[in-house]
């Protein structure tokens, strides 16, 4: 599919998404509007776990392979990555200030995802210290899968490590059965950022062998 | 045998096929747009020795490491000892040792010491007799339980030869093996690699020190600008006229840039 | 004894005869600990009953510390001493050469950790004893696990320009899940609670651990190149 058909189908996704999310979905009845951002939310954190799991099949097939295309998608799939879960940690914190009253509380799916994105910053700034290609996709391909690997640890420390302190908030989609209109907006929304996510994955590659290109 | 550009003259028949440790074929190493190598071949039987001249920055480090599986070439093929050194380049290694500008000497531990924890590295876990008389052939043995920090260049140079004594590699690479050693060095150095040859091994050694490298090739090649400018037996040239071709070429404008 | 065990004993022989030697690292981290020590009191101010409080957290923070700058030299004698082109041309299974310098590690913060534990007691007038077989469980645990990544992510930095900035930034998000682990069940055994308290935790740090070996085992090759 030519990359450009993919932005324009993304940016309709993205439009048909935010109608959906203000104009379809139900208003909720406790937090209001503010809980609209749900819909900004979970497909970002959706997003953000599948682009690191592109950085983790790109690393694991460079390591077997040695060949320039499978690091290229780790790094297209990582930058895009660090961005959306940028997104899933800010729309977090701003969906939690009313509820929470502050910015920041160390709610355990926000704290693991705020340590997911550190690791994806290091592994970029790895990346940016590193001028001979195959040293540089050799040490990003053996973070990168580190960080991978360290995922679901994160998440049972951090949740476990909050289950000591106070009970879990709720910040997510109302226990099941989830009505009908908010799964739909939900789905929308996710493929809408799906799509946005491919095709910045596929313009960043395309600027990646550009790069490589140049620097020959 | 060696194919150059279109100067280069065959004058020797390649050894046979099972005989050859390195078989290296248009091997190319670009760093970012300059490259460092460029349309390099060789290859080298079993006891023979070949010289790599240069002035520096020609790219004889740059092929040494390549030969050396240290560093992969952006294209080319590579086989040693018979097995491809880009696809599997761990079966090959046990066959390999260098003797670049890094000793591999630890220096805080004895000389011996050392040559105990490379041998046990290099899989042949060497009794201390044997240990003893690599030293002893390197004319270490005396100082066989002193810290390596306390050698000079030319003792380190010997300590890093006793541990290829102790090896199996049947290729040797040496980068700038001469420099720092006083005649008596050079003469020393010489024989070792001569003996080196006796047994089977194949030599490669990158100078620019021109008289020392001679003695111990059969075979020179001189790299200028990234290509082997010039490959022949040192027995089909006169050494003023091997000069000359040096200078002309290293030291010139060189033959391909 | 097969080869695969003679050359990683022979890293770990090695390095622990050059560390007698020259008494470098021993040195200079046990006073780093001691350093530590007054840091900590200083920052949290005179009163006592702050730090005992929050005395799980301040030993990890201790250990993290030094770890950062033990496992940061992991492979300093080989990068000073020129000695890396000779582990890479060495043939065999490189993971060999990752697990003697992890046992090096772990050997190096196991003394760290002695002594700052011993410098808590002394300095606050702690006693240790009657937790000290559960302690001494979750400090191998949590060093264990620290040492994994530390001795993996310091050789990916050894070679680079900027292994003081990088190696940090590397290590600390990914040491979280140690960290969160190794204090939870720090806290559990201090308050003389029985271990079974703490065994979730525990269990996790060993799966924990067991991840990063074996991630450290397959890809220490890839790290170990030119």
């Amino acid at each position: 599919m030519p990359v450009r058909a993919l932005g324009w189908l993304a940016v309709l996704g993205l439009v048909a998404g935010i109608v959906a999310a203000f104009g379809y979905a139900p208003r909720e009845v406790m937090q209001g509007n503010v809980q609209r951002i749900m819909y900004l939310h979970v497909p970002a954190v959706l997003t953000a776990y599948l682009a690191f799991a592109l950085v983790f099949i790109g690393s694991v097939g460079y390591l077997l392979t040695r060949r320039a295309g499978w690091d290229r998608l780790a790094l297209a799939a990582a930058e895009p990555g660090v961005i959306f879960t940028g997104i899933t940690i800010a729309s977090g914190s701003i969906w939690g200030k009313p509820t929470w009253g502050t910015w920041w509380t160390w709610d355990a799916r926000l704290t693991s995802t705020a340590v997911l994105f550190l690791v994806y910053v290091g592994y970029l700034l790895l990346r940016g210290m590193i001028d001979e290609p195959d040293r540089r996709a050799r040490a990003a391909a053996v973070v990168g899968i580190l960080g991978t690997a360290n995922i679901p640890i994160v998440h049972f420390s951090v949740k476990w490590w909050r289950a000591l302190h106070q009970p879990a908030t709720i910040l997510g989609p109302e226990p099941s059965p989830i009505a009908a209109p908010i799964a739909l907006t939900l789905f929308v929304n996710w493929l809408a950022f799906t799509l946005l996510f491919l095709y910045l994955l596929a313009k960043r590659t395309e600027i990646a062998r550009l790069e490589e290109r140049h620097a020959e | 045998m060696i194919a150059t550009g279109p100067d280069a003259v065959r004058e020797h028949t390649p050894p046979p096929a099972s005989d050859l440790v390195v078989e290296a074929a248009h091997l190319r190493k670009t760093y970012g747009p300059t490259p460092a190598l460029e349309d390099v071949s060789l290859s080298l039987g079993s006891g023979t020795g070949l010289t790599l001249l240069g002035p520096n920055g020609t790219g004889k480090t740059t092929l040494l490491r390549i030969l050396g599986t240290l560093l992969r070439p952006t294209s080319g093929s590579l086989r040693i000892a018979g097995r491809d050194a880009l696809k599997e380049p761990s079966a090959v290694r046990g066959a390999i040792d260098m003797v670049g500008h890094g000793t591999w000497i630890y220096e805080d531990l004895t000389a011996i010491e050392n040559l105990r924890f490379w041998s046990a590295m290099g899989g042949h876990d060497a009794t201390r007799p044997r240990l003893l008389g690599a030293l002893e052939s390197v004319e270490l043995d005396t100082v066989a339980e002193r810290r390596a920090r306390t050698f000079s260049a030319g003792m380190k140079r010997r300590l890093a030869l006793a541990r290829v004594l102790l090896g199996r590699g049947r290729l040797l690479l040496l980068d700038e093996p001469f420099t720092g050693l006083d005649r008596a060095g050079r003469k020393w150095l010489g024989e070792f690699l001569m003996s080196f040859k006796a047994r089977g091994g194949a030599l490669v050694v990158a100078t620019h020190s021109f008289d020392a490298g001679l003695g111990v090739a059969d075979r020179v090649a001189i790299l200028a600008g990234g290509r082997i400018a010039l490959d022949r037996p040192t027995a089909a040239l006169g050494h003023d006229e091997l000069r000359r071709l040096y200078d002309d070429l290293a030291l010139g404008s060189g033959s391909a840039s | 004894m097969s080869g695969y065990v003679r050359r990683a004993w022979s890293v770990v022989w090695k390095d622990l005869l050059s560390e007698r030697r020259s008494k470098e690292s021993v040195n200079t981290l046990v006073f780093f600990s001691l350093l530590l020590l007054f840091v900590f009191q200083f920052s949290l101010g005179p009163d006592r009953a702050r730090v005992e409080t929050a005395l799980p957290g301040l030993l990890w923070l201790g250990f993290l510390l030094a770890g950062l700058l033990a496992f940061g030299r992991t492979f300093l004698v080989e990068r000073e001493n020129d000695c890396w082109e000779g582990l890479i041309l060495a043939p065999g299974d490189k993971s060999a050469i990752y697990l003697g310098k992890l046992v090096g590690n772990v050997l190096l913060m196991a003394v760290v950790e002695a002594v700052l534990v011993l410098l808590f007691a002394l300095f606050f007038s702690l006693d240790f004893t009657s937790v000290l077989p559960g302690l001494v469980l979750v400090l191998a645990l949590g060093t264990l696990g620290l040492a994994a990544v530390g001795t993996l992510f310091g050789a990916i930095t050894a070679q680079l320009r900027a292994r003081e900035l990088l190696f940090p930034v590397l290590l600390l998000p990914a040491a979280v899940p140690v960290l969160l682990a190794s204090v939870s069940a720090t806290q559990t055994v201090l308050l003389g609670e029985p271990l079974a308290q703490a065994a979730p935790w525990l269990k996790l740090l060993g799966a924990a651990d067991l991840v990063y070996l074996v991630v450290g085992v397959l890809t220490f090759e890839f790290v170990l190149e030119a």
